[in-house]
């Protein structure tokens, strides 16, 4: 029983009873709680409804933030370093690319902050398979947008795509180690060469993968995950959380631009 | 007096805390608990300039974050854990550094092996993955004994990954399914059919004899990957805390596993359409 007895004044005692206040904290725990976790479960869902009263509260602050940024209110985002970004990366979650009308919203508001190459990327290839559906449909609205000539003649807003799906992932450096294995295997019994970075590269660059690597990779889907990016292309991408596609915020995307200019890499040494 | 009065005080609060974090873990594993959380170790020369520690410093406390964070997971019921401890491109450092660091790999893993009896008695098994050809020779026989010593043990993993990459991880593995391809096909009949394949690769990857990671954290913010574990996130949940590596601690780790909890049905679907 934890029980807190100082009747006696010898200093052995006293620190005796501390010692098994300690001992029996342990001991009074487990007699406490139930065996059957009900109260365990309860609290468990009691944390993850703090959690998801967290989240809401950081989408409405986000939400604000991107209206104070897209109206110029917030002055930091005005000039943006895209010099910096060479290459953008879009991975989409595949549930959420089948909403076209969202996806060529998104495409038109990185053609306007003046993005010259995407990449757009979903697992299972759901934007590759409407590519040319997004293509009329993105051109279109840009011809209905572009309110000055100027504009148009010299290109000021074109923006070149990539779509890649999974089969650009692994499959692919599957394909390539066929290549090799023809290449290399097919032989006899001649000194094989260790494959290393180069040779994948140039087995992949047979098959078609000649593009660079993203510098920043932005996510939208319901978490930050990359869904099968190709591997080999995301050594150094920054990649940032969009939160899902149907929540897409602009000013949002200036930030992450921003930050992205900000970002120092020693790139290991 | 005091002494003994402030020893029973910390035995106290020990208790407590140990209590404590009993209670958490059974809050928390009332909903699913990942199975396999990776680290990347990164920010200890920052914690070092922070904190004006002399150079190496930095690394040691890092090494003291990795044990307290070790000991969180497995008590949360994690079985496997990975860490990002030295990568191909940190060779590039200034040869002093990578020294220091070869330095102190080696006098923990020696440390780790003086205390054997109470690892393999909680069961952890110890790999190092990565080119171990590339490491300074005392360290990479250490290593090789710490592998031997604690082969038998399948209660919890921990996976320290050092001179490895990603880019070279990958070709490895596409050598490796090449080498044994053609070592079957020295028996058979010419036969077009048997390609290499996805399932093939991920056997002969480093990472191939653990499940794929649940979460990925990163310390110190950084939202990149660095090269580690790139074909093996395809499904994980990235987390990258502020925090910076010595500075990691409990909460970063229940942090990681709520949000991998309020995830975890989007996950489990997109795992199932792989």
């Amino acid at each position: 029983m934890a029980v807190l007895a100082f009747r006696d004044t010898t200093e052995e005692n006293k620190i005796l009873c501390t010692m098994n206040v300690a001992e029996d904290f342990q001991e009074t725990f487990d007699r406490i709680t139930p065996k059957d976790n009900s109260i365990f479960l309860f609290l468990w869902h009691v944390v993850h409804l703090i959690l998801r009263v967290l989240y809401l509260a950081l989408e409405i602050f986000q939400t604000v933030e991107s209206y104070l940024i897209t109206n110029r209110i917030v002055k930091a985002y005005g000039h943006l370093n895209l010099q910096r970004v060479n290459y953008l990366g879009v991975v989409i979650d595949s549930d959420e690319a089948r909403e076209t009308a969202e996806v060529i919203q998104l495409l038109e508001w990185l053609s306007d902050i003046g993005i010259k190459k995407v990449c757009l990327y979903d697992k299972e290839g759901v934007l590759k398979k409407s590519k040319e559906v997004l293509m009329e449909r993105f051109n279109s609205v840009k011809q209905s947008n572009d309110d000055s000539e100027l504009d148009a003649l010299l290109n000021i807003k074109q923006i070149a795509f990539e779509f890649v799906s999974s089969s650009d992932g692994k499959e692919a450096v599957a394909k390539a180690a066929n290549v090799l294995f023809k290449k290399y295997y097919s032989d006899g019994d001649t000194e094989k060469p260790f494959f290393t970075e180069s040779y994948l590269t140039d087995a992949l660059k047979t098959l078609g993968a000649v593009e660079l690597d993203p510098d920043l990779l932005l996510v939208y889907g319901p978490a930050r995950c990359h869904l099968g990016f190709p591997a080999w292309r995301i050594r150094y991408t920054e990649i940032v959380h969009m939160g899902p596609l149907k929540y897409k915020k602009h000013g949002l995307i200036l930030k992450a631009i921003h930050k992205f200019t900000k970002v120092k890499q020693n790139y290991g040494s | 007096e005091e002494e003994k009065r402030s020893g029973v005080v910390s035995r106290f609060l020990g208790e407590l805390n140990i209590t404590v974090r009993r209670f958490l873990f059974r809050v928390m594993s009332s909903g699913p608990i990942p199975q396999h959380i990776a680290f990347i170790m990164d920010g200890n020369r920052r914690f070092a300039k922070k904190w004006k520690l002399e150079e190496g410093a930095g690394h040691k406390a890092g090494f003291l974050a990795l044990m307290s964070l070790l000991k969180y997971c497995y008590e949360m019921g994690v079985k496997y854990v990975t860490v990002y401890a030295f990568s191909l491109d940190n060779f590039n450092r200034r040869p002093d550094e990578v020294q220091y660091v070869m330095d102190l790999m080696h006098e923990k893993i020696e440390g780790f092996m003086k205390e054997l009896d109470m690892v393999n008695r909680y069961g952890i098994r110890v790999l190092f993955i990565g080119d171990l050809n590339r490491l300074y020779a005392p360290v990479r026989v250490a290593a090789e004994k710490a592998m031997e010593a604690t082969a038998k043990n399948t209660k919890t993993y921990l996976l320290v990954c050092v001179a490895y990459t990603s880019s070279h991880e990958i070709p490895r593995a596409v050598y490796e399914a090449c080498q044994e391809r053609s070592g079957r096909k020295d028996g058979k009949e010419e036969e077009e059919e048997e390609l290499i394949k996805v399932v093939d690769l991920e056997k002969k990857m480093y990472m191939g004899v653990v499940p794929d990671p649940d979460i990925l954290v990163r310390s110190s913010g950084e939202t990149r990957l660095s090269n580690f574990l790139l074909w093996q996130t395809s499904n994980s949940l990235l987390y990258s805390p502020k925090a910076l590596w010595p500075e990691m601690g409990l909460r970063h780790v229940v942090w990681a596993i709520l949000k991998y909890q309020k995830n975890y049905h989007y996950f489990e679907k997109k795992k199932k359409q792989a």
